[in-house]
């Protein structure tokens, strides 16, 4: 198993690689490439000169890398690929999802409470509209009715102080004219009474007569 | 010495050895397979982001930790690149780009941890993941789409004397896709990481050269190689970030071929 090192041709120093010969000199052992005498790739000319298991190849060019970065790459990325797809992206789309929804049904909920909240005022402002034309009307009707009632006792009261009145009146004149009358008879005594006392008798009759002419 | 060597980090070894297949039994022959220093940052890359997504999402809070909410970030930032570039039919490819683009990024973080092995500095890896993408364009576009497919060549709205010319000129660009794919990835880490190496290389052999000069030297080289550490940290991330992308259109194409 060799890795296929960068290169570091140590042990043969020839003309072309005198250079890097002179620069791998200074080089540590790679690690891992100790003991190895078998490069598999064949880019290069596999000699003796490689028994230390390292090749003259830039590492990221070094075909015989390939099979196994390409075997780990494919398990590598394929278990993240499985872990990705199976459980850690469903689980945050879920955490995601989650809370779009929570928030989306709250933002509902509070839309509805916002509805509910808007009818209920509505509701409250209507009863309390209807309740004040009520309370308009009923406090009209009441006017209304105690006016009535008011005007219908005022006309009564006038009406019977009136007739009181016209019979009072016409208890006056009748008083007035009994009065009268018994004028007429007091001064037919008074006048019997004076001519008696000075004249002797006389006949009511007379008096009398002679009363009426004088009131004449 | 190795210490100073830009191109020593780049070395794969094993670490030990699984299996051969082929070969005429002999040491040497046939196509060895073993567990080598890649392969392990492979595995520490797959159990990095698996145990990093897992772990901070566990609680499934509805009101996010700190953890969660980053992993959360990542999920919404794929998925979402995935729905601009692709469609909400390319959601299906989502796991699979979600993927990528996790395992170059940490991959490419790792390799800046120093002594860590970058698995994205090898052609191998970088044009293995792009022909899985490009093989997955295809098989799904001939799948889903069926001849219709083959659209893709012929861009809607050509004047039918131009497409003799337009029609190489695409399939030329679609075949070349996994190569610029894998290459600019590769490219970039390798040449990152051996830059990165040459300054702090730099400064190391003046040190070793120049004594108390040298110390005072070497002041130069390193700050340039932390200034390439800043840089190579956002070309990591931009590369992980430009892979994905680019997978995202490509499938796209898999996906609307008529475009």
């Amino acid at each position: 198993m060799v890795t296929q090192v960068y290169a570091q041709e140590a042990e043969t120093p020839t003309e072309e690689n005198l250079d890097q010969a002179v620069d791998a000199t200074h080089g540590e052992p790679v690690p891992g490439a100790t003991g190895h005498d078998n490069p598999t790739h064949d880019t290069h000319a596999t000699t003796e000169a490689h028994a230390d298991g390292h090749s003259d190849v830039f590492p990221p060019f070094d075909p015989a890398t390939f099979p196994s970065q390409l075997l780990w790459l494919a398990i590598t990325f394929a278990a993240l690929y499985l872990l990705m797809s199976k459980l850690a992206l469903p689980r945050i789309g879920g955490i995601l999802e989650n809370r779009k929804t929570l928030i989306d049904t709250d933002l509902a909920a509070a839309d509805a409470d916002r509805q509910k909240t808007d009818a209920a005022i509505a509701a409250y402002e209507k009863a309390l509209a209807e309740a004040r034309s009520k309370a308009q009307g009923i406090a009209n009707q009441t006017r209304e009715a105690i006016q009535a009632d008011l005007s219908a006792k005022r006309s009564a009261a006038e009406a019977d102080l009136s007739a009181k009145v016209s019979a009072a009146e016409a208890r006056i004149a009748e008083t007035k004219a009994q009065a009268l009358t018994h004028v007429d008879e007091i001064a037919a005594e008074t006048a019997q009474a004076v001519v008696g006392q000075i004249v002797g008798d006389v006949s009511p009759d007379s008096v009398r007569a002679a009363v009426a002419k004088v009131k004449g | 010495m190795a210490g100073t060597d830009p191109i020593h980090q780049f070395v794969i070894y094993d670490i030990f050895e699984l299996f051969t297949v082929g070969g005429d039994g002999t040491e040497g022959s046939g196509t060895t397979f073993a567990f080598t220093n890649s392969a392990l940052f492979m595995v520490l890359t797959v159990a990095a982001i698996t145990l990093y997504l897992l772990l901070s999402t566990s609680g499934r809070k509805l009101v996010p930790t700190r953890a969660q909410l980053t992993a959360e970030l990542l999920y919404e930032f794929v998925a979402g690149m995935v729905r601009s570039s692709a469609g909400t039919a390319g959601m299906k490819f989502f796991p699979l780009v979600f993927s990528l683009f996790t395992f170059i990024l940490f991959a490419n973080m790792f390799g800046m941890v120093p002594y860590f092995f970058t698995v994205t500095s090898h052609i191998i890896v970088t044009f293995a993941l792009s022909m899985m993408v490009f093989l997955t364009v295809i098989i799904y576009g001939f799948v889903k789409n069926g001849p219709k497919f083959l659209k893709l060549f012929v861009p809607a709205g050509v004047p039918g004397y131009i497409l003799p010319i337009v029609t190489p000129i695409e399939v030329i660009s679609f075949l070349s896709r996994p190569i610029s794919l894998s290459v600019r990835l590769f490219g970039n880490i390798l040449a990152g990481h051996i830059t990165l190496k040459v300054f702090t290389g730099f400064a190391v052999m003046m040190i070793a050269g120049l004594g108390a000069v040298g110390w005072a030297a070497a002041i130069l080289p390193m700050l340039m190689a932390i200034a390439l550490t800043g840089l190579e940290f956002l070309v990591g991330a931009v590369q992980a970030y430009v892979f994905a992308v680019l997978t995202c259109m490509y499938l796209n194409d898999a996906i609307h071929p008529s475009h």
